[in-house]
């Protein structure tokens, strides 16, 4: 619970409303531009943390590189306890495998780390996807890949406010839309960046005008690492997602003071289909040029 | 000829199918493993369902070679690709698995038969994975896209239902299924489809 009507010490507690201090008691550092004004160097992941939330990651793939740290959350059938784990279990499906070979490919120099939902047992799914992605929220890794949603609505609330968390703390949720007209969670929900597939060949990225999916990537026959250090082609918005993902991490590499809502303006602003055309005429007959601001 | 082949190795083998409403419900398992190769000019295809007590899939229908000894194995319902499926619900389809040493070996050992893609969809109804559909080595007009993802998870949608229409109450667990009109009705819904899907219909 927030205070209400005494104000809120800074840095203490929710702010409902800014009482008895300034811009100056609320200073917030931006990211500096590139200096001189030059380009900025390429952004590559270093120093982001991402996480894949799947059926783990194989260790020790050529196409995927390190694994920083591999866990596990388990179910005990007697007790019904959630925990979770170490583990060195690697992958029980290629799954995870493939996310995390994308992200490694779209941003080489990113950390990678996996929590394994899958691979367990079938009873308990959700909640065991559940307690991984609250584990990885509260662990505040930068991104936060999920190439899977639970159609079970009796989630939704519990996912709809863990999203929010993730959100204002500042650990993206990078996450795939069922790749069936189903409803599905928590890819509905605005506090994360949702992704589904286009069918392009070229390695793009596209704002959807028409959420609720907000991005397309290329999910189409899309070469990914598997298991036994081998490579397949597949399909599916799950292999959209870690490249949205893998992009996120190369802006926050660059702009590792980006918040969430600035990084979904980033890949809006550099999506291929996103163009600075000059404004429809007001009523008052004024045209303005996007371009020139 | 093939061998239809999951990706995870099977734990063991048991009969299927006991009761006379079993009979009806194989028939229309058997139908949507034939309709299913069909669409998709497929070597092979199967259903594996759900028995959650066991935390196991079971070939329940297999169309292709193989038939004959595969319908009745087990495999963990987490494993593998079947597994992702069921524990996900998301369809999956995947390419150059012939290429991937791993894979093979968990499958030769068994079958002596190695796809080199492999489609799976869930059979969900009522927001509840009974199962899987798999189909092996599909045609290479028919495979990798997104358009052949949605065919597949539409189809598998569709034998879901007929599967409810038929076992409303133990779809995926043999209970008694229903007998007469009600299994015309799941046969019909299934070959009209497959004559939509072909464009004869």
């Amino acid at each position: 619970m927030g205070t209400v009507g005494t104000g809120t010490v800074p840095g203490q507690g929710l702010t409902w409303s800014l009482r008895g201090r300034g811009p100056d008691d609320v200073p917030v550092p931006a990211d500096e531009g590139p200096p001189g004004g030059l380009p900025a160097r390429q952004a590559t992941g270093r120093g982001v943390r991402v996480c894949v939330v799947d059926s783990g990651v194989e260790l020790d793939h050529p196409l995927v590189g390190p694994v920083e740290s591999s866990w596990v959350v388990v179910k005990d059938p007697e007790s019904g306890a959630v925990t979770v784990e170490p583990t060195d279990t690697g992958d029980t499906c290629g799954h995870g495998t493939a996310c995390a070979g994308i992200i490694r490919r779209t941003a080489p120099d990113c950390e990678i780390h996996s929590v394994r939902v899958l691979g367990e047992r079938f009873s308990g799914t959700g909640e065991v996807l559940m307690a991984g992605l609250r584990w990885a929220v509260e662990q505040r890794f930068d991104v936060v890949n999920l190439s899977l949603s639970t159609t079970r609505a009796r989630f939704a609330p519990e996912l709809h406010g863990l999203a929010d968390r993730a959100y204002f703390g500042r650990t993206v949720i990078v996450a795939s839309a069922h790749n069936t007209p189903v409803e599905s969670y928590p890819w509905r929900f605005a506090s994360v960046i949702s992704v589904g597939s286009h069918q392009e060949d070229d390695e793009l990225h596209l704002y959807n005008p028409q959420p609720p999916v907000e991005f397309f990537g290329p999910g189409q026959n899309v070469s990914v690492p598997w298991l036994g250090g081998r490579t397949i082609r597949t399909t599916g918005n799950s292999f959209a997602t870690p490249y949205v993902a893998g992009l996120c991490a190369r802006v926050l590499s660059g702009h590792p003071r980006m918040t969430a809502f600035q990084l979904k303006n980033a890949l809006y602003l550099s999506a291929a289909n996103v163009h600075a055309d000059p404004r429809p005429s007001t009523a008052a007959g004024d045209t303005r040029d996007d371009s020139e601001n | 000829m093939t061998t239809p082949r999951t990706d995870a190795m099977p734990t063991s083998a048991s009969p299927s199918f006991h009761a006379p409403g079993d009979a009806a419900r194989h028939e229309l398992l058997q139908s949507v493993v034939d309709v299913a190769r069909a669409i998709f000019g497929a070597a092979a295809s199967s259903v594996c369902l759900l028995d959650e007590e066991a935390d196991e899939l079971v070939f329940q229908a297999v169309s292709g070679e193989g038939e004959a000894f595969l319908v009745g194995r087990r495999f963990p319902a987490g494993r593998g690709i079947a597994g992702w499926v069921a524990t996900s619900g998301e369809p999956m389809v995947v390419d150059d698995l012939s290429r991937n040493t791993s894979f093979d070996r968990s499958l030769a050992e068994s079958t002596e038969y190695v796809p080199d893609a492999l489609m799976a969809a869930p059979l969900i109804s009522e927001s509840r994975v009974l199962g899987v559909l798999e189909v092996l080595d599909p045609s290479p007009q028919a495979r990798s896209g997104v358009r052949e993802l949605d065919l597949l998870a539409m189809f598998a949608r569709q034998a879901a239902a007929a599967l409810r229409v038929l076992a409303p109450h133990a779809a995926a667990t043999g209970g008694r299924g229903l007998e007469g009109e009600r299994r015309e009705d799941a046969l019909q819904l299934l070959g009209s489809l497959e004559r939509l899907l072909r464009g004869t219909g």
